[in-house]
């Protein structure tokens, strides 16, 4: 089985231990993991920019990046629903890409979705201790159907336990660039979800996208809170919950 | 309506302080979100009523032609004088001519956001006549003299506090504090001008074609006195609002109230089908519907066709975060939140609402909420894409994506370039790891936020490293 591993242009630059992780649960999973060197981005930032020219432009360069995987994984639910529910409505004016669009979509999964509904995993080697939230990530959820499968996994790690937050579903604020155009109305979302993470008292927030990772954490260290740990879901599955990356 | 959308961020920016706004958006939130929910998990079929709805509204527009005519044939058949216009000028004008030719002194009006729209209230002041607005909510706004902050609430940003210190000055009354009261005092304030208007004003829910019937939803019976109890009623309708049939209307009606208050239906709901007849025990002498374009066919015609299935039902902007924190008036106009973001910038220009399509995080809140399954932000994608295209989008923002484009299409030098900025941003992170202070762009970031930093190296660098070895 060959998947290609889609690592996200914000993690590759940001915080590599989420692909490192996301690598090491799929090779462990017993997957033939390729890593396409030449990856950037997904071309989202563009497309939701109202650049539609260039966000085909990159839609087509990770299209044949990815042509000859079974399978595209990404630890993102952004990116992976960027490829899954987006790319074809993009490429719709260009008939071949299009086409290559659909193949593709049909074989992108988001990583926790990836791991429990196509390899199964059904146990996994590591510990953490603490009680971890989960935030479900908009994208993730709403347009890759991301809600059970990473709090199941989740609970398959010894010594942690899952304990929920109010309105897990509300939107952090993040929006990609909203975050920046707007940034008082996003600071303000971000508290809101902060003052969530909060109450629920975790020792680690956990969730499946690194950009509302950025604007939590951001917005958690800026209000004082230096203890409540913001963790990748991947990190966590893999173990990988420490500040070294290497 | 003056269109103030311009100001979308300031307006923002005050309303996000205001300490009475955030208490009633936080009412109002607490209040419509919990209720719908609630109402959603009543039907076991919410998923294919809604798929439905969306297709009943789908089919409408595609043939809104055939349907009007046929509306039109209908309420003809029923004694309705059916009047179309193109303009909002053109639709306050009309209505002005039907006062004045009537000697219509009073008016008394029943919710319409149409009416917003062209700001007909005011049309008809200047003319010389007396307007009251009757809906609850609408009557506060129009005493406190100020728009509407929600389609189907309009005064959710005003408190109870706020509402009855209005009331005490605008009737001249001993201050009251209790709700129950305070409508009640409204009510018998409102109750002589039900009497005495001479013409009432509706807008219309709903047109349906195979009776020729117009339609209107209310909670407070108001609306059913302005269709029944003047001499005169005239519906003022968009022409998006026309349906099939009376079958569709209930399918639609089985939505619209759940999605908007969380009712299973609302309190009354009233079906107009031409004036008086012959041994009716009430009903108007004149029964008069405008039909209006305003831009709907221009939007009929583009890629944006499916805001056109929108029922007003609310849903959207309560599930909208955006809006559930700054409120309506930010919005600029007559529609606030998601819909609005479309709307406004569909009817009044894309160059007077720059800010609307972009003030979401698209999230999706507000499609998955929506009774039509409206992709609101597809839509609203599709505006951010015009605006490239004009060059309407910040100078900053159009150049800044031709770059990260360019770059991100170049590996090697993209390789380089991100290599560089893990470097620069590890170093800038400090000990702690994070960035407190972002220079141009990034300085909207970090006002509110510190950016977690890179931590000196790509995936992509450690991946080819471990590659080697
Ligand atoms: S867009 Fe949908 S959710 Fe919003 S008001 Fe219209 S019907 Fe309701």
């Amino acid at each position: 089985m060959r998947v290609g591993l889609l690592i996200t242009c914000l993690a590759d630059l940001m915080r590599p231990s989420i692909g490192l992780a996301a690598l090491k649960l799929l090779e462990r999973a017993g997957c033939d993991v390729v890593v396409p060197s030449t990856q950037t981005c997904c071309g989202q930032p563009g497309y939701n920019s109202g650049d539609r020219p260039a966000a085909q432009a990159l839609a087509r360069k990770l299209i044949s990046e990815f042509s000859d995987c079974d399978y595209v994984v990404v630890p993102s639910g952004s990116c992976s629903g960027m490829i899954k529910t987006h790319y074809v409505e993009l490429l719709s004016e260009l008939p071949e890409a299009r086409a290559k669009a659909e193949w593709l979509a049909a074989r992108t999964w988001e990583l926790t979705d990836f791991l429990a509904n196509v390899v199964r995993l059904d146990a996994i080697d590591v510990r953490f201790d603490g009680t971890v939230t989960y935030h479900d990530s908009c994208a993730g959820l709403r347009e890759m159907g991301v809600k059970n499968q990473p709090r199941e996994l989740l609970a398959k790690v010894s010594g942690l336990s899952i304990r929920e937050m109010h309105d897990s579903e509300q939107c952090c604020g993040f929006g990609g660039t909203f975050a920046i155009k707007y940034g008082d109305i996003s600071v303000r979302l971000a508290d809101l979800k902060c003052d969530e993470v909060a109450k629920c008292k975790a020792d680690a927030l956990v969730l499946g996208d690194l950009g509302c990772m950025l604007n939590i954490e951001g917005r958690l260290r800026r209000r004082g809170d230096n203890r409540t740990k913001v963790l990748h879901v991947a990190e966590v599955l893999a173990g990988m919950t420490g500040e070294e990356v290497e | 309506m003056e269109i103030t959308s311009a100001h979308f961020k300031k307006v923002a920016g005050q309303k996000l302080a205001d300490k009475k706004v955030q208490e009633a958006l936080a009412r109002a939130k607490g209040k419509f979100v919990v209720a719908r929910a609630k109402a959603i998990e009543e039907l076991d079929n919410f998923e294919e009523i809604r798929r439905a709805a969306a297709d009943v509204r789908d089919h409408c527009l595609a043939n809104l032609d055939q349907y009007l005519e046929q509306w039109e044939d209908n309420a003809t058949a029923a004694g309705t004088i059916v009047h179309w216009v193109e303009s909002a000028e053109e639709m306050n004008r009309t209505l002005l001519d039907i006062a004045t030719g009537n000697n219509v002194r009073k008016v008394i009006k029943s919710k319409s956001m149409l009416g917003e729209e062209t700001g007909v209230n005011e049309y008809l002041e200047r003319g010389g006549i007396d307007v009251r607005e009757t809906d609850l909510g609408e009557y506060i706004i129009q005493q406190a003299k100020e728009y509407p902050s929600h389609i189907i609430a309009p005064a959710t940003h005003k408190s109870k506090d706020d509402i009855a210190t209005l009331f005490a000055e605008r009737h001249q009354r001993p201050r009251l504090d209790d709700i129950a009261q305070l409508t009640h005092e409204a009510r018998e304030i409102l109750r002589p001008h039900f009497l005495d208007a001479d013409m009432g004003i509706t807008g219309a829910n709903f047109l349906v074609a195979e009776t020729g019937s117009t339609m209107i939803v209310t909670n407070e019976g108001n609306g059913r006195m302005t269709t029944t109890l003047p001499r005169i009623h005239v519906a003022i309708a968009s022409i998006e609002k026309c349906i099939p049939t009376l079958e569709d209307l209930s399918l639609l009606m089985r939505l619209l109230a759940r999605s908007a208050t969380g009712q299973s239906i609302s309190n009354y709901l009233s079906v107009t089908t031409g004036p008086r007849r012959d041994g009716d025990s009430d009903g108007p002498e004149q029964f008069h519907v405008i039909l209006v374009d305003i831009g709907r066919t221009r939007v009929l015609g583009s890629e944006l066709r499916p805001a056109l299935r929108c029922i007003r039902c609310g849903a959207c902007m309560n599930h909208c975060p955006v809006y559930q924190n700054i409120g309506g008036h930010a919005y600029g106009w007559v529609y606030p939140g998601p819909i609005g973001s479309v709307l406004t910038p569909a009817y009044v220009g894309l160059e007077k609402a720059v800010d609307l399509p972009n003030a979401a995080t698209f999230c999706n809140q507000c499609s998955v909420a929506c009774p039509v399954k409206i992709p609101l932000p597809d839509l609203m994608r599709k505006l951010r894409e015009k605006q490239t295209e004009l060059k309407l989008a910040p100078a900053g923002q159009r150049v800044a994506m031709r770059v990260w484009a360019w770059l991100a299409s170049r590996p090697t030098l993209y390789a380089w370039a991100t290599k560089l900025a893990a470097r620069v941003g590890k170093i800038a992170g400090g000990r702690q790891g994070l960035v407190h202070r972002l220079p141009l762009v990034g300085a909207e970031w970090t006002r509110g936020r510190d950016l977690p930093a890179p931590r000196g190296k790509t995936f992509r660098e450690i991946y080819a490293a471990r590659k080697r070895s």
